[in-house]
């Protein structure tokens, strides 16, 4: 039981770093109105940008906020460089143009850094908090506490500020926004930023679970592909509870499920992806596209 | 009475179709202006283009500024509001937000006064002002667009086919409100409307849109009595 129960909490917390990628995923999708697939590699290069913070010496937590902040400005000015000249333009062009973002980034970080593994810190240390019998790493707490923060804050940006309030605005209807005096441009760059962000700190905690080297974000990827949408490409409530759901199965499947295990886990999003397509292709909480004749 | 908008030579199209060919008009400080005409006379394409939507060539002089070319949001902030052909509402923001939204770009502090006298003007609103505005009723809807626009406090509001898919007695309703504002906030209106008996009776002058090119003008009472204006439009 004990095992059960640790397996779970694992998979809720792993789940929590899908699940902050995928809220990255789907703040582009709702603001921008696509994929990013570049997305994972963003914060890749990001995290490897905390790594480089913390190997010239700087202390984790430092290194953890000044590649949050470079993050955000990284986001706003792929938006700003790249998405911007061809805003408002075909969606298969977008698409393509983040496809070459992946690919670009993934290079890129492979000349600067090389393509050998690194060993990642970990932000909380090691150690086990021990509730009722069973034990849980301080870091899987924490880490579920830094995706609660996340969309905490999310939550209060979205519905006190009047950027959030612009970003609500432009994502339901850009041209009455513009209208309304409000530069559609500028809110998007600072979607990507704040997307870019939440990449960066999903990043930053799941490289201590596993190695970092320049395609530690491709699995990672197709993970949170799979919990958006499961819980509904808009919805950022459902982006959290479809990640806690994928982290979850996945691990309970590479546990309990013999033939699956550790090598075949890779199978649980994408047999979810599936699903979800065929039977409910908005997800658990997305909302269907309702268009006025 | 000065020009607040003076167009001159205006043309805008899509790609390679041209819908205006040459508009000019004036609207004055404080004026009701209507533009009539049938569909596909350009109205709408009119009114994109004063507002930035659709990119003209000519000119537009509004307060003094050329503003032909500008963006949509720079337009909106030098005083230009627009209520879009079906109301461009944020269906998914709740009332307040949608009024909130109109006034984003004010960078003054009377926001929420301002939205207390809305809600004081159209009480409907008020009562529904945690509603999301995708469940208002068509007529609500197009005051809540009225009144998100008024929010950016417009010198000048630019209103397409506010009667179109009401009922006759809210359209009644809503020009009536119109008049109100109108008078009580000095803002000048340049109205789009294909209803020319109503556009008539709300506007102080009216220029008739046809294939891109102004076919008639006049005071609302010389359109009003225009004998091929009634015959075309007015059907009496």
């Amino acid at each position: 039981m004990a095992e059960f129960i640790e397996t779970v909490v694992d998979g809720i917390a792993t789940g929590s770093l899908y699940g902050a990628l995928a809220l990255a995923l789907v703040l582009i999708f709702r603001t921008t109105g696509i994929v990013n697939f570049a997305q994972g590699e963003m914060a890749m290069f990001t995290t490897f940008l905390a790594w480089g913070l913390v190997e010239a010496g700087l202390p984790i937590g430092l290194a953890f906020l000044a590649t949050l902040g470079l993050a955000f400005v990284i986001g706003a000015l792929i938006e700003r460089v790249i998405i911007r000249p061809v805003e408002g333009g075909e969606t298969l062009t977008l698409v393509i143009l983040t496809l070459g973002l992946f690919i670009f980034i993934n290079s890129a970080a492979g000349w600067v850094w090389g393509f050998n593994n690194r060993a990642f810190p970990n932000l909380f240390g090691e150690g086990n908090v021990d509730i009722g019998g069973v034990s849980i790493s301080v870091e899987s707490v924490g880490i579920v506490a830094v995706l609660l923060a996340l969309v905490g804050v999310l939550f209060l940006f979205f519905q006190r500020t009047k950027v959030g309030l612009a970003m609500r605005a432009v994502s339901m209807n850009p041209e009455s926004s513009r209208l309304a005096g409000i530069s559609v441009g500028r809110t998007l760059m600072i979607g990507w930023g704040v997307a870019a962000l939440a990449g960066a700190l999903a990043g930053m905690l799941i490289a201590p679970r596993l190695f970092l080297d320049v395609n530690f974000m491709g699995a990672v990827l197709i993970y949170s592909f799979a919990a958006a949408t499961l819980g509904g490409f808009d919805s950022p409530l459902g982006a959290v509870i479809g990640g806690w759901i994928i982290g979850v199965v996945e691990n309970l499947a590479g546990t309990y499920v013999d033939w699956i295990g550790n090598d075949l886990k890779i199978l649980v999003p994408l047999l979810i992806i599936l699903a979800v397509l065929m039977v409910r292709p908005t997800g658990l909480f997305g909302s269907p596209e309702v268009s006025r004749a | 009475m000065s020009a607040l908008l003076e167009v001159e030579d205006l043309e805008a199209g899509y790609g390679a179709v041209t819908v205006l060919r040459g508009v000019s008009l004036q609207v004055g400080d404080g004026q009701v202006v209507g533009v009539l005409g049938p569909n596909g006379a350009g109205k709408t394409t009119m009114l994109r283009a004063l507002s930035g939507v659709v990119r003209p060539r000519g000119h537009v002089r509004f307060a003094g500024d050329d503003v032909a070319g500008k963006r949509p949001e720079a337009i909106a902030r030098l005083g230009i509001a627009q209520v879009p052909e079906g109301r461009g509402t944020f269906t998914g923001l709740t009332v307040r937000e949608n009024l909130q939204v109109g006034a984003l770009s004010r960078r003054d502090g009377d926001v929420a006064a301002d939205i207390d006298r809305c809600f004081e003007r159209f009480p409907v609103l008020g009562e529904r002002e945690d509603q999301a505005a995708g469940s208002l009723s068509g007529g609500e809807q197009q005051m809540l667009a009225v009144a998100r626009a008024l929010m950016l406090r417009p010198k000048l509001l630019l209103l397409d086919e506010p009667s179109l898919g009401l009922a006759p007695k809210i359209t009644a309703q809503l020009f009536s409100d119109l008049s109100t504002v109108a008078r009580d906030e000095g803002t000048t209106v340049l109205l789009v409307e294909q209803n020319a008996s109503l556009a008539l009776k709300f506007a102080d002058y009216a220029y008739v849109l046809e294939a891109g090119q102004i076919a008639l003008s006049g005071t609302a009472s010389e359109l009003a009595d225009d004998d091929q204006m009634r015959r075309s439009y007015l059907g009496v």
